[in-house]
This record gives C-alpha cells, sequence and structure tokens, in this order.
C-alpha cells in the first residue's frame, strides 16, 4: 500500500495544528473524511482539504509534501508509523511522541520533541530553541528515545532532559543541557556558554566545546572510558559523523557541582 | 555390558544420564584479551561442581573485539546451579569479587533473551557508594561504578533459562594414563568448539568420578569404585584387566541439543584418534535412568 501523502496547496494564512495528522488518528478514515479534519489555530476555519490535496493510502506511512513554518504540532503524540515531512515546520514538532518515526526534511521551530517518550525524531535542517524541552509548567523534558538535528539547534537544547539521547551533529546555543535530570546530549560543533547549567546527573558530550564552561564543573581529567565506546557505537547507529567525535579518550568535567553533580560533559583534547 | 565398536574402540551400549539445570552466560572484556581471561579464570575457579562450590562455571569461548558490546577482547562465561536462587548468588559473588576487581574489565549479559533475568550490575552498582551512573543505550542498561583504573562498565541484568542441562558425561577408559589423558584432552578440545556448553572439571576433565552416597555420614557423594582400576579385583569392577586409567568429562549445556552435540564431538574425536593412541573403551555415567530426564545414548552419538 501507498503512502498516506498530503500535498501543500499554498502557504497556509494563518498557524495551523497539524497533530490531528498522526496514524492512531487517521486509521480507518476516508481521504473524505480525512479532508474535513479541522486544523486551524484561530477563529477562521481551516479544514486539510483547504490546505492540502490529500491522495489515500496507510496512515502507518504519512507524507506532507510541502512544509511551512506555520506547520505547528507535526507528528505530535504519534505512538507509531513513519511521519514524513518535506519542508520545514514550525513550534513542537514530535512533541509527547511515544513512538515511530517522524523525520523534517528541513528546519524545525522550538519545542521540538518536547517531552518525547520514544520514537526517533530526525530533522534534517536546524532547530529552534529548547529542543525536547518541557513547556511552562512541566518538570521533564524529552524521556526517551532518539532525537537526531543534522544542523544546530537554539538555546537551551535538552532542557531538563531525563532519559533518551539527543544528538546535535552542528552547533547549539546557550545553556546546552540546562537542568539534565539524566539521558545523553551529544553536540558536534561548537556549544554555546554555560553548557550543562545546573544539570543534575546525565552526559552531555561536546565535540567542540563550548564558548564559556561553567566554573562550578569539576575538571576530573582525560580518560579512555569504555563507557564512551558504548555510547559512541550507540550513537553512531543514528550518526557515523558525531560518533567518530567520541571514539577517542575524552577529558571528563563533573558537575553541575552548584546542583546535584553528578553529572558529567565529556569533551576530546582540542 | 553389550558393546558396539567404532575405529577399534569399545563403546558401552549405555548412556548418561543428565539433569535440569537453571545457566545464564555473561561476557567479559579487558583492554587485552589475557586480561578477560583472567577476569574469566578467576571468577570460574571454584566451580566444577555444584556439589561443594555452589555452581558449575567455566570459559565457553574467546570472542573477538568485533564480537564484544565495547570492541574490546573478551570471553563468554556459562554459570549452571540446581535453582535461580543460588544462581544469583553466585553471579552476584564472583562477578563482584573476581570480575570487577581484575584490572581494566566490563561485563555484559552472554544471553539476549531467557525465562527471567538476573541482577548483574544490578547487584554490583553499590559498589560506587552513590557515585556510580546508569546508563541506557536502547533496550540495554548498564551500570558505571568508578574504580581506581577507571570505571567498571556492567550491564544492569543479563538473562537466565531454565531450559539448561547439567551433567551430560563420558566415561573414557585406556590401557595407560598417557593414553586415557590423549584421548580425553582429545575430545575436550573438540566439545571447546561446540557453542552453549562448558565442560566445567580442571581442564574440562575430572579424574575422580563419584557416585551417589557414601558410607560415611554427610558425604554426598563418594569415589565411583565400580571404575577405579587399583580396585578392580576388590569390587564388582565395571572395568576389564587391560584398563588401567579412567576419566570422565562432564558436560554442562545451555540446551539439550547443545550438551548431545558436545557428547557427539568428544565421541568422533576418541574415534579418530583410535585405540593405538587413546582410548581402549569409551562408556557413560548414570543412575539407570531415574534421577534425569535426559538420556544420550552413546549409540546415537557415533560419528
Amino acid at each position: 500500500m501507498s503512502a498516506l501523502a498530503f500535498s501543500l496547496r499554498e502557504a497556509p494564512d494563518q498557524r495551523l495544528d497539524l497533530s490531528p495528522l498522526i496514524a492512531q488518528n487517521l486509521a480507518g478514515k476516508t481521504a473524505a473524511e480525512i479532508e474535513r479534519i479541522e486544523l486551524q489555530t484561530t477563529r477562521i476555519r481551516v479544514a486539510v482539504g483547504d490546505v492540502f490535496r490529500v491522495q489515500e493510502g496507510d496512515p502507518d506511512t504519512i507524507v506532507i509534501e510541502g512544509g511551512a513554518e506555520r506547520f505547528d504540532r507535526a507528528g505530535m503524540g504519534m505512538a507509531s508509523g513513519s511521519i514524513r515531512v518535506e519542508g520545514e515546520v514550525g513550534v513542537e514538532a514530535g512533541r509527547l511522541m511515544s513512538g515511530g518515526q517522524l523525520t523534517v526534511r528541513g528546519n524545525a521551530g522550538p519545542f521540538a520533541g518536547s517531552g518525547m517518550k520514544s520514537g526517533t525524531l530526525n530533522i534534517e535542517g536546524d532547530a529552534g530553541e529548547r529542543l525536547g524541552g518541557p513547556l511552562s509548567g512541566e518538570t521533564v523534558g524529552m524521556s526517551g528515545g532518539v532525537l537526531h538535528v543534522r544542523g544546530d539547534a537554539g538555546a537551551r537544547a535538552g532542557d531538563r532532559l531525563r532519559r533518551g539521547f539527543i544528538l546535535i551533529e552542528g552547533r547549539a546555543g546557550a545553556y546546552a543541557g540546562s537542568r539534565m535530570i539524566a539521558g545523553t546530549l551529544a553536540i558536534g560543533g561548537e556549544a554555546g556558554d554555560l553548557p550543562g547549567y545546573l544539570m543534575g546527573r546525565g552526559s552531555i558530550l561536546l565535540g567542540r566545546g563550548a564558548t564559556l564552561f561553567s566554573p562550578s564543573f569539576g575538571d576530573c581529567g582525560e580518560h579512555d572510558l569504555v563507557a564512551a565506546r558504548l555510547l559512541a557505537n550507540y550513537i553512531a547507529r543514528t550518526s557515523a559523523k558525531l560518533a567518530t567525535l567520541f571514539r577517542r579518550p575524552l577529558r571528563r568535567l563533573a558537575g553541575d557541582l552548584a546542583a546535584l553533580g553528578k553529572g558529567e560533559i565529556l569533551l576530546p583534547h582540542p | 555390558m553389550p558393546e558396539l565398536t567404532a575405529n577399534g574402540i569399545a563403546i558401552d551400549d549405555t548412556f548418561a544420564e543428565a539433569f535440569d539445570m537453571r545457566a545464564t552466560a555473561i561476557v567479559i572484556t579487558a583492554p587485552t584479551e589475557r586480561w578477560a581471561t583472567q577476569a574469566a579464570t578467576t571468577m570460574t575457579g571454584f566451580a566444577t561442581s555444584v556439589i561443594a562450590c555452589g555452581c558449575e562455571a567455566a570459559t565457553e569461548s574467546v570472542l573477538s573485539p568485533q564480537q564484544t558490546p565495547d570492541g574490546q577482547p573478551g570471553v563468554r562465561v556459562l554459570m549452571f546451579a540446581v535453582s535461580t536462587a543460588e544462581l544469583q548468588r553466585q553471579l552476584q559473588n564472583r562477578v563482584g569479587q573476581c570480575v570487577l576487581t581484575s584490572p581494566g574489565s566490563a561485563c555484559y549479559a552472554g544471553l539476549d533473551s531467557g525465562d527471567d533475568k538476573l541482577k548483574l550490575g544490578d547487584a554490583i552498582r553499590f559498589f560506587g557508594d552513590g557515585w556510580q551512573i546508569a546508563k541506557r543505550l536502547g533496550a540495554r542498561r548498564y551500570w558505571r561504578v568508578p574504580v581506581m583504573d577507571g570505571e567498571f562498565v556492567c550491564e544492569s541484568t543479563t538473562y537466565l533459562t531454565k531450559k539448561a542441562v547439567g551433567g551430560g558425561n563420558l566415561i573414557i577408559m585406556g590401557k595407560t594414563g598417557e593414553k586415557t589423558l590423549a584421548a580425553t584432552e582429545a575430545a575436550v578440545e573438540a566439545m571447546g568448539k561446540v557453542a552453549d556448553v562448558i565442560t566445567p572439571f580442571p581442564g574440562g576433565i575430572a579424574r575422580s568420578g563419584s557416585k551417589v552416597g557414601s558410607k560415611y555420614k554427610g558425604a554426598s557423594a563418594s569415589t565411583n569404585d565400580l571404575y577405579c582400576p587399583t580396585l578392580k579385583g576388590a569390587v564388582d569392577s565395571a572395568l576389564s584387566p587391560e584398563i588401567a586409567s579412567v576419566l570422565e568429562i562432564v558436560i554442562d549445556g545451555l540446551t539439550s541439543e547443545a550438551v548431545a552435540n558436545a557428547m557427539r564431538a568428544g565421541l568422533a574425536a576418541i574415534i579418530e584418534l583410535g585405540p593405538a593412541r587413546g582410548a581402549l573403551r569409551v562408556g557413560a555415567g548414570n543412575y539407570g535412568g531415574k534421577l534425569g530426564r535426559h538420556h544420550y545414548h552413546l549409540k546415537d552419538l557415533l560419528p
């Protein structure tokens, strides 16, 4: 069976909530029924059929042909199957997803992968701020799965990360891994100021260091860690380029000693 | 006893009687094969028989860096016991005292599935005194315990199987001690190439085969006098006059099929060596078929 495809007719006039377009919502629906699903975020009604041409297919394989910065919550809450967006997306892509694979072939806005629990989110462009992080009032960010960004990420990537892997091949903004609870955040390029700010546990791997380190991390010296090999092997399943950076002795900074202090920043010798 | 003959070697028309056991497997790695082997050797010392050791354990195979989770040289160790609780106790004590302590070691599950789980790193992590770090990679979870040469990495759990079999055996009889040992060594070497089995006695060989019970109170097992060549004239010996030395190989396997494969490989090696350089006769130990539900008839295992 071919993929269930949504072809963009024209750029939307308002921000749209694409969260209904996931397998568990679309299973058993005809193309006509799908076209009637409402996506608006204002008082002006916008249905799927107004924005997309729908080609009936397997809802476990969804393709959204043509992205837009106004497409919010793409793949939000998805539990299985795959969604591929051929273009960029807005805020909260893949938020709270608990399975399956979401691929964004463009940039993603803030809060991509926010609170995701499982599955894989691939962003082939850049990601906005608070990648995987919690929304206001939430205490925990991403708690499982793999979040992979080929480009750069904004500030506070991995904020309150609880479990899982965030892999950023490019650079990251300030406060990467802030308030991390556990999990692993790997950044291939240079990170901004104060990575690991107030982190309790977890690992931050910095391929090319950071613009400024917090003085509340203690230098534990350089080590050839077995755990780093396991991490690199696991990262290599998603990004061989990123994994290569950590297949060597790594300097270990323990911290944040201003918080619980059981976390670490690992970085290769410059 | 009716006998078959293969390449001039008498094969008793009998069977090995073996028992259900609980078993697990772990993989030990280290920066060099020498130190991976050392950790495994230390861990499996004093693990020849459940009669007094609590478990039976040995190295099953040596693993190349490509076969281990961390890319270091490694070995796979199998461990057998009569109950899940005893297996857990032995695993915890032996990994804690012999693998954790060995330079550069790391320890992983050696079974990917099974009937239940055993604590591995979950039991050792407390050595970290609060500095241990858990790291989940996909479906697997590892503990990193700070130690004086760096970190001891240990997978949190391993699996156990309830389908394991202990007590497969061959009794090798020869004209001289030298020839009997040569045949037995050849059999152990051949069995070493079979997956999922171990031969837990020293070098894979037991020279003190036992019978159940003793004339002395408190001894659950005693010498198998019917197979002792120096008692040939004093007891209703199982040995013919030309037999001067008897050795036994005990085989434990993760499955009954693995035990049969090992016995088949051992028999083939003994028969190939022939009577001039090796054994005159091969038998097997059993208890009349009443105690163990696994029976391996030698005639069914001949090459």
